[in-house]
């Protein structure tokens, strides 16, 4: 693996190797000493065009716990606020020899442009691009499903028959795109419920069933009930009347919690919106596994690095034909 | 290039026989024992050993897996491998006399990224290092306690010991 831009062109192969040596990572962070030694003398740059605060520091966490080197790099007070464009960026950091880049910006697409231009040799780990993809959160998602599911005996193991209902704001979610695509390629069944307004226009070639109604979803009993995060500072074209309408409709409430099997799990990639798309009942019960997530997420990072970054580095463009153009 | 059998089933048997009456002649019984193998056929031949251990000496002896892959110091001459689980038996190894098991001793490297790997799990009060066999070429200061057989080779052969649980036949053989 040379980088992880995507889960729509991830192998099955090579989204359960991630999971599984996530798995080990995991192990280890029981451990008295967390760190390992394993890419001592690496160097991981975070490249954050878009405010985040989790994801950087679960990348964070991860690479230091790997022993490797941990550059942030926010474009809020860089030089990309002087007009910096991303090839001047990147070819500084090639300069200092970064060997992986973490990158979150805006534009879809910008981490393949990364990658793919010859800017830069490093490994390119797409931390959300745009309303494009998550993968390391579908990832970390589907490692949590796994886990609540088979416990110890995960290793190995696809998600085959497992039903996941993803709930919210479709439209601008890339953690939903990236899930769709990762979740089918590990065989689980993926459902979408949304407002009508909040539905990409043509979802025809999704391998997913789309519904409206949150309550004919919760009464399905899904395995797992994935709400998405109302991102309000998106939320200006008067997709619904207001939040009141939408956490009436699309809001996991206590009376729609309390009508789910004890079986279901409720997971959200935070940060929440109490009150909003989840209740506190919710997300404060036992089976909720939000907090699961976020230490899934530094194990499934650790991982993800680990395979990018601990092997011999095949020569640049020897893998493009894996790299194929979005055609879906 | 040819491939020469050098210990045979019951060779192997014999030879951990022996060496489970040398843990424990060593150790003066069982006690704080516990047996750690490095993946993969270091496992195998950790839980042979342990059972052995304990039929001689009545009480049941401890065993886990130590994987070493994060631990490597050559990672990056090779494309990625897969770490291997890690099974700490839950006395952990605080205190005790830790049996390191691997299959081949060849330049030490990977017991040395064992006992680093050590280091991060507990403080042993013993670490010891039982080989099936040892074919020489060490690159580090580190040597066996507890040998199956010498086995002289030239550094371009190659040993390969096949077990039943993982390769399904059980063999020692060294091809040049």
């Amino acid at each position: 693996m040379r980088h992880l831009l995507d889960t729509k062109t991830l192998a099955r192969e090579d989204a359960l190797r991630i999971l599984d040596v996530a798995e080990d990572m995991a192990d280890t962070q029981q451990r008295e000493v967390k760190k390992l030694p394993t890419l001592r003398g690496k160097t991981v740059v975070n490249l954050f065009f878009e405010d985040s605060t989790r994801t950087r520091i679960s990348f964070e966490a991860a690479a230091k716990r790997l022993s490797a080197d941990v550059i942030n790099f926010s474009a809020k007070g860089s030089s990309v606020s002087k007009g910096e464009s991303l090839q001047d960026t990147a070819q500084t950091l090639q300069a200092m020899a970064a060997d992986a880049v973490v990158i979150r910006h805006s534009a879809s697409g910008a981490p393949r442009t990364l990658a793919t231009s010859g800017w830069i040799s490093a490994g390119v780990v797409n931390a959300g691009d745009g309303t494009h993809e998550h993968p390391t959160q579908a990832l970390l998602d589907a490692f949590t499903i796994r886990k609540r599911r088979y416990g110890a005996d995960s290793r190995g193991r696809d998600l085959t028959g497992m039903r996941v209902t993803i709930v919210g704001d479709i439209l601008h979610s890339r953690v939903a795109r990236s899930n769709v695509w990762l979740l089918h390629t590990l065989g689980a069944e993926v459902a979408l419920v949304a407002p009508p307004t909040l539905v990409p226009q043509d979802v025809s070639a999704w391998p997913v069933r789309v519904g409206y109604d949150l309550d004919e979803a919760v009464g399905e009993g899904p395995d797992a009930l994935m709400m998405l995060r109302i991102q309000l500072e998106r939320m200006n074209a008067s997709y619904f009347p207001n939040e009141r309408e939408y956490s009436r409709r699309w809001g996991l409430d206590p009376e729609r919690f309390a009508a789910l099997p004890q079986s279901t799990m409720v997971m959200h990639p935070g940060p929440m919106n109490r009150g909003l798309e989840i209740c506190a009942e919710a997300a404060d019960s036992p089976r909720s596994t939000v907090l699961d997530q976020v230490t899934n997420g530094v194990s499934v990072r650790m991982a993800a690095l680990y395979l990018l970054l601990a092997g011999e580095r095949p020569a640049p463009g020897a893998d493009d034909d894996a790299q194929k153009e979005d055609a879906r | 290039m040819s491939t020469r059998t050098v210990l045979h089933d019951a060779d192997i048997s014999r030879a951990l026989t022996r060496i489970s009456h040398e843990i424990l002649e060593s150790n003066k019984g069982a006690q704080d024992l516990v047996i750690l193998g490095i993946p993969t056929r270091g496992v195998t031949l950790a839980r042979r050993l342990a059972t052995q251990v304990a039929q001689v000496s009545g009480s049941p002896v401890p065993v886990g897996a130590l994987d070493v892959t994060m631990y490597r110091d050559d990672l990056h001459r090779h494309p990625t491998r897969a770490p291997q689980p890690t099974d700490i038996p839950p006395g952990g190894i605080d205190g005790k006399t830790v049996v390191l098991v691997d299959d081949v001793l060849f330049s030490g490297r990977s017991i040395r990224a064992a006992l680093d790997a050590l280091q991060d799990i507990g403080r042993p009060a013993i670490v010891r290092l039982a080989i099936l066999v040892d074919r020489g070429h060490r690159e580090l200061p580190i040597r066996p306690d507890f040998v199956g057989k010498n086995l002289p080779s030239a550094r371009d052969e190659r040993v390969f010991v096949r077990l039943t649980e993982v390769d399904g036949t059980e063999e020692v053989a060294i091809e040049s």
